[in-house]
């Protein structure tokens, strides 16, 4: 990439099913607040802000409204991004390196348990005249996916419950995964059919959390402590019909990530990078995910299990738990990934703590219905 | 190149193609439901609306007492310094006599928004209410108002604790 | 240092109309075809793409920018939306640039739309929920309370009789005859505008833009590419974007610090020292007649309170000194929220290259901005465009 930027400050609340005693203004100005310290500065020096929101996950119209203040960015340049939070780190980095910035912070939040009715607003993503009349709980779409993306791969249930009960297990070292809990994959299959094959424990929970991430060019990231370095980039966006979409594959991770991959110079993911925070939501997705990121070969990434997992990549893909073990948090979903890749460069997680981590990837989905997914990688090395 | 009289994409429908069935529409009421979490500033907020008072900020570091109040200055970026329990007078800073609704229906008797600075707060430092017991054509900035309360057996911890402010 | 340049290429845009038969994604579609075809550019050569359009509550369609990504050619490419209200019009257009500029990307379509008939009985239903959902929603507030406070503070303020604010709306809607999108164009006199229906008082219904179904499009290349696109490439030379505080009862409305503070970051990237000489056409954001005026004054258009008495002088006619809104504007064309504020980009780049026919100002303009607005009356968005000789 042509200008270096780099992550120099992360503020985060822990993420948990309910908040009842923060609004979301309040849990981002902790967030904040823990960010601006991690970086030694203060907002009146940041140079521009980017939220990544969506209005009805808020229930409220035109949302980016509300996004100021509570960020110190007061008559600063502000916009908000309707997308993943991924997406907002690409906008704030894409920005700083056209060279007109040095300094910007992106927010992201959930207040998913503020919303009474999700399937509802959910569906109402869906197409008004073809799709939504038909009346049907829109999570049925996971439920297609997986079943095109077993039948194309040669993957089993058994195989998709492996990846869950492997996830919400490793959760449950996680201080930051509110669903963590010892299951066996025994007890994936046999949980209530929801939408087959999409069980009840294949289903991500929300949880409510606010994220703030510092984002500086190589001028000032020179200066800090430990900045971690962004070495790729990308975001991609497949067909939103359902009619026309190819349910086997994310080819809109496949495109980010070789973009990334090219810029990052990288050829073998699996080798080359050490710790990966990925989609894993409805668990077929983190194996649907892991071929698009050429980790494995099409098909392949059901042997993540297998013995002789030789490059060890089930203890290096989502150590943290995943989605599934820290929650759904709709666009702060991507940045609770960053954060995750971040702590494991600066080596400060503990138990799940991958050793001698020097290269990260995240990489997030947006969910129900969308296909669109970000892709970024870092390093703690320029 | 955009010339007039040029003929462009985009076709504008009359309330007959609908009567006629010329053009198809589908209907949705959608059902978005929300429970917002009001914290820690807006919860102090509303239970001192439920008592009859209105609760600002105040920074030490900006001088300024402020309403609606938060738990953080957006300004200097630290935490507030106190809770300060305010007047329920103020003046009008700006008014509106409005005689429509929100989904555009005529009112027989206008409403009267108005930016009402409150007393105790800093200048400038309002909240958006509703005026009445008053002509509307004798409104004017700077008029004098007071908040006219619901019972207290009423009031249930809402902007709406408050009726409305008439002039004083 | 020295920023990456980026230009305009091509521009599209659809009719605005009270309710269209073409869905969200027609429009968008068309707009988006249209833009590309005007500069003979195939799909395949765009490397991104960016969305706007405002809230999703108009089209009754959530994640909608996820919804009209195909239709603005953005399957299977990078596609973001951004949006920062009524402002977001002007501003997708700076998100375009940014990722241009940043050197990741040589191009990007840039498409703005909004189909507001969809939200049923009336659109104004969805600003509801724009307010504050404990403090104001209670209240039952609709967006003219917030013009109509905004507009009696700042006449209030520099006691501006309301007949010469009347007046904004006989310009742009006269302006507006000519162009081919135009939904309210019409041939008004002073009166005519004072003694329409009162609204909310002090607005009239012809101090008001209309809601409507609508796109626009733009087609932003790197110098590289431009300069084989087109012999004729409009330049971004300057953007700017600023929001205020969401308290917003706790500021004096009578004046937009906020755009002020976007047009001097504007006019710093364009390297613009005298913006009343330098700028030569102005596309400033118009939903209600005394936003023109309160905008050319925070654009530094205008001194303080003085922006009637300039439009009284016909300095912002179109053929003034400086035209103020020469394509009609939001009260003359239409008011499809996001694509009217991009529809003023479309109209710099005809009015920059010398084609926008009977609308064509007379003063061969060289340096123009277009500004949008929104939120709660809190965020300003500018973009300055440059003739490439
Ligand atoms: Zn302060």
């Amino acid at each position: 990439m042509n200008q270096n930027v780099a992550i120099i400050g992360i503020g985060y609340t822990v993420p948990k099913p309910k908040t009842p005693e923060v609004s979301y203004k309040e849990m981002t100005y902790l967030a904040a607040q823990m960010a601006y310290k991690e970086a030694k500065i203060s907002p009146k020096e940041v140079e521009s802000f980017v939220t990544a929101a969506e209005d009805l996950h808020e229930g409220t119209s035109i949302f980016d409204e509300y996004t100021p203040d509570q960020l110190g960015a007061v008559q600063k340049p502000m916009h908000t991004v309707s997308g993943d939070g991924i997406q907002g780190i690409i906008a704030a980095a894409l920005q700083i390196m056209t060279g007109a910035f040095d300094l910007i912070v992106v927010e992201g939040h959930s207040k998913a348990s503020n919303i009474v009715t999700p399937t509802y607003v959910l569906n109402y993503a869906l197409d008004p005249v073809i799709n939504r009349p038909l009346n049907i709980n829109p999570h049925y779409i996971a439920g297609l996916e997986m079943r095109a993306y077993m039948q194309d791969s040669k993957t089993s249930e058994e195989d998709v419950a492996n990846v869950v009960a492997h996830n919400l297990t490793r959760a449950a070292l996680n201080k930051l995964a509110p669903y963590g809990a010892k299951i066996s994959p025994k007890k994936v299959l046999s949980s209530e059919p929801l939408f087959e094959p999409i069980r009840k424990l294949h289903m991500p929970q929300t949880s409510d959390a606010a994220y703030v991430v510092v984002l500086a060019s190589e001028r000032i990231a020179k200066k800090k402590v430990k900045p971690v370095w962004i070495s790729g980039m990308s975001f991609c966006s497949d067909s939103p019909t359902l009619e026309t979409r190819d349910w086997t594959t994310s080819i809109s991770t496949q495109i980010a990530a070789e973009k990334a991959y090219q810029q990052a110079g990288i050829k073998n993911p699996a080798a080359e990078i050490d710790v990966f925070e990925i989609d894993d939501s409805f668990g077929y997705k983190q194996l649907q995910h892991l071929e698009a990121l050429k980790v494995y070969e099409k098909g392949k990434a059901k042997n993540i299990f297998e013995n002789g997992d030789k490059q060890k990549l089930s203890t290096r893909v989502n150590p943290s738990g995943g989605t599934l073990g820290v929650g759904w948090m709709h666009e702060a979903t991507g940045l609770h990934k960053v954060l995750e890749v971040v702590s494991q460069l600066k080596g400060k997680k503990g138990k799940a703590q991958i050793k001698k981590a020097k290269v990260g990837l995240a990489q997030a989905w947006r969910g129900l219905p969308t296909t669109t997914c970000a892709v970024v990688i870092l390093k703690n090395q320029k | 190149m955009l010339e007039t009289g040029i003929r462009l994409h985009g076709t504008a429908l009359e309330e007959e193609d609908f009567k006629t069935h010329r053009v198809f529409y589908t209907t949705d009421i959608p059902k978005l439901q929300y429970a917002w979490d009001c914290g820690v500033a807006m919860g102090h907020y509303l239970k001192g609306l439920k008592q009859g008072k209105l609760l600002g900020t105040y920074c030490k570091k900006c001088k300024r007492t402020v309403i609606p109040p938060r738990v953080f200055c957006e300004l200097c970026f630290r935490n507030m310094d106190k809770w300060v329990e305010l007047k329920d007078t103020g003046i009008v800073n700006t008014f509106s006599i409005c005689y429509v609704t929100w989904d555009m229906k005529k009112l027989i008797y206008p409403e009267i928004p108005a930016v009402i600075e409150i007393d105790g707060a800093s200048k400038g430092k309002g909240i958006l209410h509703l005026l009445a017991e008053v002509d509307p054509k004798q409104v004017k900035l700077g008029m004098k108002v007071k908040a006219v309360w619901k019972p207290k057996s009423e009031r249930e911890g809402s902007i709406l604790d408050i009726k409305y402010f008439k002039p004083i | 240092m020295k920023l990456r340049k980026v230009a305009v290429v091509g521009a599209g845009i659809t009719k605005f109309v009270r309710r269209a038969q073409e869905t969200a994604k027609e429009l968008s579609y068309h707009a988006t075809k249209m833009a590309l075809d005007s500069c003979n550019m195939p799909l395949e050569e765009i490397d991104s793409v960016v969305h706007g359009t405002a809230p999703d509550a108009f089209d009754g369609v959530h994640m909608k920018g996820e919804y009209l990504s195909e239709a603005s050619g953005g399957w299977r490419k990078p596609f973001m939306r951004s949006y920062v209200g009524g402002g977001t019009g002007v501003f997708a257009p700076i998100n375009g640039w940014y990722l241009v500029a940043s050197g990741m990307y040589d191009t990007c379509v840039v498409v703005c739309e909004e189909k507001m008939s969809s939200c049923q009985p009336h659109p104004q239903g969805a600003f509801l929920t724009i307010f504050d959902h404990t403090t104001e929603r209670p209240l039952g507030p609709n967006l003219l309370w917030i013009f109509a406070l905004e507009m009696n503070r700042y006449m209030q303020v520099h006691k501006i009789p309301r007949e010469q604010i009347a007046l904004v709306s006989v310009k742009n809607k006269r302006n507006a005859l000519d162009h081919p999108s135009a939904q309210l164009g019409a041939e008004l006199t002073v009166e005519d505008v004072m003694n329409s229906e009162i609204m909310a008082w002090p607005v009239t219904r012809l101090m008001v833009s209309p809601t409507s179904d609508g796109a626009a499009a733009v087609v932003l290349a790197s110098e590289e590419v431009a300069k084989k696109i087109t012999d004729n490439p409009v330049w971004i030379s300057g953007v700017g974007w600023n929001l205020d505080t969401a308290y917003w009862t706790n500021r004096d409305l009578y004046y937009p610090e906020y755009v002020e503070k976007a047009a001097r970051m504007a006019y710093k990237m364009a390297g613009i020292k005298n913006p009343r000489e330098e700028i030569n056409v102005v596309e400033p954001y118009d939903p209600f007649a005394y936003k023109e005026l309160h905008h050319l004054e925070g654009l530094l258009l205008a001194d303080k309170g003085q922006a009637p008495r300039i439009t009284a002088e016909g300095i912002t006619a179109r053929d003034g000194k400086m035209p103020s809104c020469p394509s009609g504007g939001l009260l003359g064309v239409g008011n499809p929220i996001a694509a009217a504020g991009m529809m003023k980009i479309c109209e710099l780049f005809w009015q920059l290259r010398g084609e926008a026919g009977k609308r064509q100002v007379k003063n061969s303009p060289r340096t123009g901005l277009a500004q949008a607005w929104g939120d709660l009356m809190q965020v300003g968005t500018v973009v300055i465009m440059q003739r490439g000789d």
